[in-house]
């Protein structure tokens, strides 16, 4: 402790509720701790202290929210405990980014990973794991200003006039070139940040939203291939379409996700082919399906079948390039409008998230796989997330070959399930794991899968609407994108979002062995998954099923290399399953369950596009950009209003949001 | 007995419950957060630990003799208290606490009678313990001398 003494009650004024950062920032940053607990109330309020800020404490939830409420623009930051009595965290937490868009960093002994996984769908800066050291506590003020920095609010502080030039410059040039950067993951936070930055920055300005229809859509595509899209400046891309009330802006956050997603498809998140392998496997009778025919193939057949398909999944995700086979991809048109719809969807995710985290929505965060950031690409926070399951496997540094190796460990798994004491879910999720999982699987996992699912809904958060959001995709004859709406706006979400965010972390981990930058997997994984909103249970689900499969089934998967997708999907179940919690694993076999006994049809229908486009994106290195370009006008025309919607959900979520 | 060996003791007895797992880092940490602005620190923290721990204790006990035990709350008084023995660094009560929680998952009763009267045994040590620690260095501030750190 290198800080004098201890007192955090200096009055050094860190005007930081205004535009000012005063010069002993982050000293005095003024901190709002909450929790029950009152041992851990007086060390955290003891060690922040030390570090020099003001700390308000208060151990009961709705205290906190008065205090907060009285004093607007009296706090900095929030800590809180997750469980307590009167309120649940997560719920201070949505009402805190509803009311006061405060950075609320979330504390618990729970080191679960759906619980951190809550934590992040939810909206939370970040995570901690108790007990929570001095060291983590120094650094929370960085949380103060980047949410400052995405806030977007004009004249912020002085920080924000240059961060905005860089961030406008960013959505430009680059953007672009960040986003062409693989692996890197902190531009790629940069680019979510800019996106939300944008995105608040237009809604600062009172900007109408833009809404990319087809037509617009088509005559930027135009601009675009005209430009090359190497050379593709908003400016010029602006001047090219000669639309009338459209801005730079608009183009150049357009042409942002634009290249996500193209990124996307050449780098083939896993997640897609997870999701179009979940969304094959609950649909059995896909088969037909334009979605990677493989994948489709392989889940109808059953679980064998799915095992196989897993395994192709994991092989073309293990060795990504080895991965793409010449497998004929059957990829209809249709396919390929989903296939560029989703990563449309996920850059309104990717803005979803930005939003949720400057907006009240924190529902938007149900991305489930958008784990903050910092999370996420913080391997050593997922690696210390995964460590705490005593997972056998380091998911944070695994390697798929690992991973397999670590899949035929079901018994450690099982062994993970007995110690992991992280979530009530495991009470689920032991009868899901067991061996009894195999080819039952479909079956037996729906029959678990419900009730699981539905307890540990209520498990983490008692609220009604989880029980909703949960059936919701199932239920909705919907589209997706109407799906991923209702998500984003039902606060229950959160619950939901729990649960489908496994998948997406693991792919991340997965992603990050392939090397793809983690927050852009992060992200794109959240965006995927809100992509297919309805999917992305499923998909979660399936997530879990697959590498549930995977354990059980390990050498029928090896068999099976018929389907790239397959593998890299189940290679990404691998990973999934490997990494996963063990209730993770449960909860989406249980949601699996939930919705394959629910909405088998719909699931069907629904999933169709997604999987395509899932499949699409992991199959993209075979289409071109055109391919792409002209698939995903035809997906505008095809899904109409959906399309429609996913790019207006995209762009425009701070009015769905509002 | 001089300050320097009263201080010698004390931190000879605190490397003790480090080694025994009766301590660990955390403790460490509770310590540096003391200084001459707080010297109640540590004092004031063990103090509150044992009152919350007595109290969850009692509620567990509670808890775990309804005739239809409320297997949620039990667990959450593990959690909590297993929250407040990792803030302070009392390993084994956090310990105890994690297999408590398995238990009380599996919902086997026996199982967490057990724990229960396991995590009061581990409980009634560290604050032994404690207390000693406290003694002696109080003991050492009394007599002029300032309470030794250890080097975690």
């Amino acid at each position: 402790m290198n800080l004098s003494n201890g007192k955090g009650s200096n009055s050094s004024s860190v005007k930081t509720g205004e535009n000012t950062i005063s010069d002993h920032f982050p000293a005095g940053l003024r901190v709002l701790v909450v929790d029950d607990d009152s041992t851990c109330l007086l060390i955290l309020e003891r060690m922040l202290r030390f570090c020099l800020y003001e700390v308000t404490k208060c151990n009961r939830a709705e205290a906190a929210l008065s205090i907060l409420r009285e004093n607007k623009n009296g706090f900095d930051i929030v800590l809180s405990d997750v469980h307590m009595p009167d309120m649940d965290g997560f719920k201070l937490l949505e009402h805190i980014g509803l009311e006061m868009d405060l950075p609320v960093i979330m504390m618990s002994a729970d080191d679960g990973k759906n619980v951190v996984m809550k934590g992040v769908t939810h909206g939370a800066c970040d995570y901690l794991i108790k007990p929570v050291r001095i060291e983590a506590l120094r650094n929370i003020w960085q949380h103060v200003i980047r949410k400052r920095k995405n806030g977007g609010k004009e004249g912020e502080q002085s920080g924000s006039v240059e961060e905005g030039d860089r961030l406008q410059k960013g959505s430009d040039d680059g953007d672009y070139s960040s986003s062409v950067n693989e692996g890197k993951s902190s531009k790629k936070r940069r680019d979510e940040e800019d996106e939300g930055e944008e995105r608040e920055d237009s809604s600062a300005l009172k900007k109408p939203r833009v809404v990319w229809s087809v037509e617009l859509h088509q005559q930027f595509m135009a601009a675009v291939n005209q430009l090359g899209i190497d050379k593709a400046v908003p400016k010029r891309i602006l001047e090219l379409m000669n639309v009338p009330g459209l801005t730079r802006e608009n183009v150049a956050s357009h042409l942002q996700k634009y290249r996500l997603y193209l990124r996307r498809l050449s780098g083939v998140s896993q997640q897609s082919s997870l999701n179009s392998s979940f969304m094959s496997s609950q649909e059995g009778s896909f088969g037909t399906t334009s979605i990677n025919g493989i994948d489709l193939q392989t889940f109808s057949a059953g679980s064998q079948l799915q095992s196989q398909s897993l395994a192709k999944l994991q092989a073309a995700g293990l060795g990504r390039s080895s991965a793409k086979p010449g497998v004929p991809m059957p990829l209809s048109d249709h396919k390929n409008l989903f296939s560029f719809e989703s990563p449309r969807l996920r850059f309104g995710e990717g803005q979803l998230q930005h939003l949720s985290n400057n907006k009240p929505i924190n529902l938007l965060h149900g991305i489930p796989t958008n784990m903050e950031p910092k999370q996420l690409v913080n391997l050593h926070q997922s690696s210390q997330t995964l460590g705490n399951l005593n997972m056998p496997l380091n998911v944070s540094s695994a390697q798929n070959n690992p991973l397999l190796m670590h899949m035929a460990q079901s018994q450690s798994r099982g062994q993970m399930l007995s110690e992991n004491t992280g979530s009530h879910v495991n009470r689920f999720s032991s009868s899901l794991v067991q061996p009894t999982v195999t080819n039952g699987i479909s079956n037996g996992v729906l029959g678990n899968g419900i009730v699981g699912n539905r307890n540990i809904t209520s498990a983490y958060n008692p609220v009604p609407q989880n029980s909703s959001l949960l059936s919701f995709p199932m239920n909705q004859s919907n589209e997706m994108s109407v799906n991923s709406f209702s998500l984003r706006n039902t606060p229950g979400t959160s619950e939901f979002k729990g649960v489908g965010g496994f998948v997406p972390s693991y792919d991340m981990f997965n992603e990050f062995n392939h090397q793809k930058s983690h927050d852009w997997d992060l992200t794109n994984t959240g965006m995927t998954y809100d992509a297919s909103q309805h999917v992305s249970p499923l998909q979660g689900n399936i997530d879990v099923l697959p590498s549930v499969l995977v354990h059980q089934g390990f050498p029928s998967m090896q068999q099976t290399v018929q389907n790239r997708d397959t593998t890299s999907i189940g290679k990404a179940m691998f990973s999934t399953g490997e990494g996963i919690h063990q209730s993770n694993l449960q909860n989406v076999g249980q949601s699996f369950n939930n919705l394959l006994v629910d909405n088998s049809l719909r699931v069907k229908d629904e999933r169709i596009p997604d999987q395509n486009s899932q499949i699409n994106d992991f199959l993209s290195e075979q289409y071109g950009q055109e391919d792409l370009i002209s698939a995903f006008l035809k997906q505008q025309e095809s899904v109409g209003q959906e399309e429609d919607e996913f790019d207006f959900g995209g762009y425009s979520l701070d009015n769905i949001s509002t | 007995m001089e300050v320097d060996q009263m201080q010698r003791q004390c931190l000879d007895y605190t490397k003790s419950l480090f080694l025994e797992g009766f301590l660990d880092g955390q403790f460490v940490q509770l310590q540096q957060l003391q200084d001459e602005n707080n010297h109640d620190f540590v004092v004031e923290v063990v103090s509150l630990f044992f009152e919350d721990s007595e109290r969850l204790l009692n509620d567990l006990t509670f808890a775990l003799d309804q005739k239809s035990i409320d297997f949620k709350k039990v667990d959450a008084h593990v959690h909590q208290l297993k929250g407040s023995s990792s803030s302070i660094g009392a390993q084994r009560v956090k310990n105890c606490c994690i297999e408590f929680r398995n238990f009380c998952e599996e919902q086997n009763i026996d199982a967490c009678l057990s724990c229960l009267q396991q995590v009061k045994q581990e409980y009634c040590h560290v604050k032994n313990k404690l207390e000693t620690l406290i003694r002696l260095e109080q003991q050492i501030v009394a007599a002029g001398g300032s309470i030794p750190t250890m080097e975690f």
